[in-house]
């Protein structure tokens, strides 16, 4: 039951997240923007379309949308949505969690390879790089609430709730806002990534994906939305009480996850693009931040 | 009974390279040998993992030694890889090294008694015959790095391999006497804590430089991308684990080492993974690259270690035994995916003739299976879920995780914590490595003439591959499974802490999870190409422009750059290139590589200035007989008047 409901809601509500990334931005900018619900849409229409291959690939370039879509959803099972409780939680999945999206990003970027375009091996290079100074900072955090919490698993580690934040509030602040950088960085939004330019030399994760077409790039765009999805969640639950009822829970969670959503726009309408000499500094500083983190509870 | 069928393995895979010496045809006894001995050698091995320990002795005239054989369940645990990599080097060696081609008839006989001595050095219960087997397979290792001698660069590498492996077995030599002085017997017997310091040190010298532990990995970088294929493999997959397997058994005879020996090898073991694969990640060259995993790999290994004696020390039992369960679950796993990945990477090399990654690409098209398999061991060797690289690496993070929920701890103790975010960087800085790797060489389109014209590697080459591939998933998808195994390792490794934890029941639900997402992942992949089946195929979208060359491709060099600058403090880079300042300037050639910052940077420009420094010693050498008797009288004055104080 547990498992039905955590399903749909990632399933169904991860589109929205990007709508009203998307909404909030065009306020900013004065413009009306977009419907809400446009990357249904989107998803609707691509997965209508035909597919059109590269001459150059193998089937190693249809297993990275593949398993880039069901990474996350597969993630998501682990992190306790609605009620205290995930409805997978053992000692360790912790490391399952983040190994998921490492299998995922291991795919995408070597069917980005399977090209031989230079604009997609630039962009997996990109990727490959930022992701290796953004998993410190992952695991640093996860260390922090390791010993909150006292647990090994993402079920007791991301429900400290009430209690954590009386005794360990200073570390909280300082994981949470470590981890939203690596919200940032893992998503490829705004300073690391452009999400809007398609063709341009600036972006990552935008410029992997140049060669897939139809369902398969249908595929992608919505892994991207759930795992930025299983992302907030990550910092939602942080910021939510333990919680009990899973309704109630899981329409929090909702609430908060596009809360971040708007925090998201407003970050994306203030500031430009990093120059990528400095966007390992800034990944830096998170895991600096989580490491102090981690550090303050040691106490 | 084990025992027995050891030995009958040992003896075949001695034998295997004999007859090709008699003639050439009879080089075809030499795969069907080894691999009779490779399966009666894993037989005894499983018999050996659950059986008492079962000792055999022949006579053997040599003072102090004794031919004693005794297999226990360590012993079996480290000896099944070597028997199994033995026999799919060996059905590999077939095709890959034909009797056609120069130094077949030795290839075959070193590989065969290099790897027997290797069963027995593991299994060996006295100390000399443990010193006498190391030493042949130093040596014969030496020689199969230099087969293909006429090459300037493979000679080196096989002179840097044969003095760091002597300057090992110098120090291995002070450990065996010390030993003997420590316990009175020449056998492996408990040592008392009064003399366990000198031995460990000198231990860590001896196998680290064995294992190719950072700092003392200097000559395996050379030896690994030099040795042809299979040979790589079982250096690279068991030969460096006789470090791991050393350390192992002289901690197992040492009640309560100290503290800050485990504090050293987790140190070590740290810097070790992560500039191993901050190396590797500089590497153009295939071979090389796999060889600095290697050192990365060990580096793990190394860190488990210190973690199960750090924490034993400190009484902390559970988190010992997932230290030392993931450093010995590694030590298999290694050698399963290290091995695939030189079996396949040497197909690819093989099929192309240069080790060059930056001149490779497209070969997935070409060599389906050898690129399957590559693409199998480079996930396992970064760690991924579903294979069997992530459960020894996820039982290592549990340990630094479990140190950290401990409520007052001392400080080497927080030390564990540091594996952590270590393991991570390792991890993410692996997998770039590897898609790199990937990439370059079996991606895209071909970036010289002879790849396009690449075929597939003979069916005997790629069935070598198949029992290695099927253990890397086996592990991944049934670790409780292998559980057992373990346990039965970890009672001689580490009596006092293997009954801390079950491991059977800590890795069942990892397990159910890694099956969960091998299917689904598996079902996906399977649904989207059964879905575009029969798209329509296009030349690849390079934003508009339609005339993409293979020289436009991102090479290996470009992947890692980002990478190898951040690491540019360790590892600067030599740069050879033109300065193009003039409006059209001419034809150019640029040059990039990383040499070993501790090899080319420290170790030898120190060696030389240490030459010189002799040099002024030679003043002393006069060649004449009258004043070396003279030095010999005075130095009889001398201890006379020392002797008479």
């Amino acid at each position: 039951m547990n498992v039905l409901a955590q399903l749909l809601l990632v399933l169904l509500a991860s589109p929205l997240v990007l709508g009203v990334i998307n909404r909030t931005k065009a306020r900013v900018a004065g413009r009306r923007g977009q419907p809400l619900l446009q990357a249904y849409f989107d998803l609707l229409k691509l997965l209508r379309k035909r597919t059109v291959l590269s001459t150059t690939t193998t089937w190693v370039f249809l297993a990275g949308p593949a398993v880039a879509v069901v990474v996350p959803i597969l993630a998501s099972l682990l992190v306790p949505l609605a009620g205290p409780r995930a409805p997978v939680a053992f000692t360790g999945d912790l490391i399952l969690f983040i190994y998921l999206f490492a299998l995922a990003r291991f795919l995408t970027t070597t069917a980005a390879l399977d090209t031989g375009s230079a604009f997609e091996g630039m962009g997996a290079a990109r990727e490959v790089t930022f992701a290796a100074l953004a998993e410190p900072a992952l695991f640093f955090g996860m260390l922090a609430l390791a010993r909150i919490s006292g647990s090994l698993s993402l079920s007791s580690m991301l429900t400290v709730g009430g209690a954590g934040w009386h005794r360990a509030s200073a570390a909280l602040v300082l994981v949470i806002a470590s981890w939203f950088i690596v919200l940032l960085a893992e998503n490829s939004r705004l300073p690391f990534d452009d999400p809007n330019t398609h063709l341009e030399l600036t972006m990552i994760h935008e410029v992997m994906v140049l060669d897939h077409s139809g369902p398969a790039f249908g595929l992608i765009l919505y892994g991207s939305a759930l795992k930025l999805f299983v992302f907030s969640s990550l910092v939602a639950r942080l910021l939510l009480p333990r919680g009990g009822s899973p309704l109630i829970d899981a329409a929090a969670l909702l609430a908060v996850v596009l809360l971040i959503a708007i925090v998201i726009g407003l970050v994306e309408s203030g500031m430009a693009r990093l120059r990528l000499v400095r966007i390992p500094q800034l990944l830096i500083t998170a895991t600096l931040a989580a490491g102090f983190a981690a550090v303050l509870v040691l106490r | 009974m084990s025992a027995t069928l050891v030995l009958a393995g040992i003896v075949l895979c001695a034998i295997s390279g004999l007859p090709a010496l008699a003639h050439r045809r009879a080089m075809l006894l030499a795969a069907p040998l080894i691999i009779a001995g490779a399966i009666a050698g894993l037989a005894g091995c499983a018999l050996g993992l659950f059986a008492a320990p079962a000792i055999v002795n022949f006579p053997w005239p040599v003072p102090g030694g004794a031919f004693q054989v005794r297999l226990d369940a360590l012993s079996a645990f480290f000896a099944a890889p070597v028997f199994l990599l033995a026999g799919a080097g060996g059905l590999y060696a077939e095709r890959y090294w034909p009797a056609t081609r120069g130094g077949a008839a030795s290839v075959r006989m070193f590989f065969g008694i290099m790897t027997a001595a290797l069963v027995l050095m593991i299994a060996a219960a006295n100390t000399i015959l443990f010193v006498v087997t190391w030493e042949i397979v130093a040596v014969t290792a030496f020689l199969l790095v230099a087969t293909e001698h006429e090459l300037p660069e493979t000679r080196r590498a096989a002179w840097i391999y044969l003095v760091s492996s002597h300057v090992a077995t110098l120090a291995l030599f002070a450990v065996v006497v010390l030993m003997h002085a420590a316990t009175g017997t020449w056998t492996f017997a408990p040592i008392p804590s009064s003399s366990a310091r000198a031995v460990l040190w000198l231990a860590l010298i001896a196998f680290g430089i064995k294992a190719g532990l950072m700092p003392f990995h200097i000559w395996l970088p050379g030896a690994h991308a030099s040795a042809p294929s299979h040979v790589s493999a079982v250096m690279s997959g068991v030969v460096i684990k006789m470090g791991i397997y050393g350390l192992v058994r002289v901690l197992s005879l040492i009640d309560g080492a100290p503290s800050s020996f485990g504090v050293t090898l987790l140190l070590a073991g740290i810097a070790s993974s992560i500039f191993g694969v901050a190396f590797a990640l500089a590497q153009h060259d295939l071979k090389r690259l796999l060889a600095y995993h290697s050192i990365e790999n060990i580096g793990i290994i190394v860190t488990g270690l210190g973690i199960g004696l750090v924490a034993q020390s400190h009484n902390m039992p559970s988190i010992a035994l997932l230290g030392y369960a993931g450093a010995l679950l590694h030590v298999w796993n290694h050698s399963l995916f290290k091995s695939l990945l030189f079996l396949s990477g040497g197909a690819a090399i093989h099929a192309v003739h240069t080790r060059e990654m930056d001149r490779m690409g497209g070969l997935a098209r070409r060599m389906p299976a050898t690129a399957a398999a590559f693409l199998a061991g480079a996930a396992a060797i970064t760690g991924l879920p579903p294979l069997n690289g992530f459960i020894s690496e996820w039982l290592l993070y549990l340990a630094g995780f479990a140190a950290i929920t401990r409520p007052a701890a001392a400080a080497p103790v927080l030390l564990l914590i540091l594996v952590v975010p270590a393991l991570a960087l390792t991890g993410a800085l692996a997998l770039a490595c590897f898609v790199k790797a990937f990439g370059t060489v079996f991606l895209g389109v071909p970036r010289s003439e002879v790849v396009a014209h690449a075929h597939e590697v003979p069916p005997s080459m790629r069935a070598a591959m198949a029992p290695l591939l099927f253990a890397c998933v086996f592990i991944g998808l049934a670790p409780a499974a292998v559980a057992p195994l373990l346990g039965r390792a970890l009672q001689i490794a580490a009596p006092r802490v293997a009954g801390a934890a079950n491991l059977t029941d800590l890795l069942q639900p990892i397990q159910t999870a890694a099956v969960i997402v091998a299917g689904v992942c598996a079902i996906a992949v399977v649904l989207l190409l059964a879905a575009t089946r029969g798209a329509r195929r296009a030349v690849t979208w390079d934003c508009g422009y339609n005339e993409p060359t293979a020289r436009m491709q991102y090479t290996s060099s470009s992947f890692a750059r980002g990478l190898v600058a951040f690491f540019g403090w360790a590892m600067p880079a030599e740069v050879h290139g033109p300065r193009a300042f003039e409006l059209f300037p001419g034809a150019a050639k640029f040059e990039s590589h990383v040499p070993d910052t501790v090899l080319e940077r420290a170790l030898l420009p120190s060696l030389s200035r240490g030459e010189r420094l002799l040099g002024y010693a030679r003043a002393i050498q006069s060649g004449r007989v009258q004043l070396y008797l003279l030095y010999v009288v005075l130095t009889l004055l001398a201890l006379l008047a020392w002797s008479a104080q």
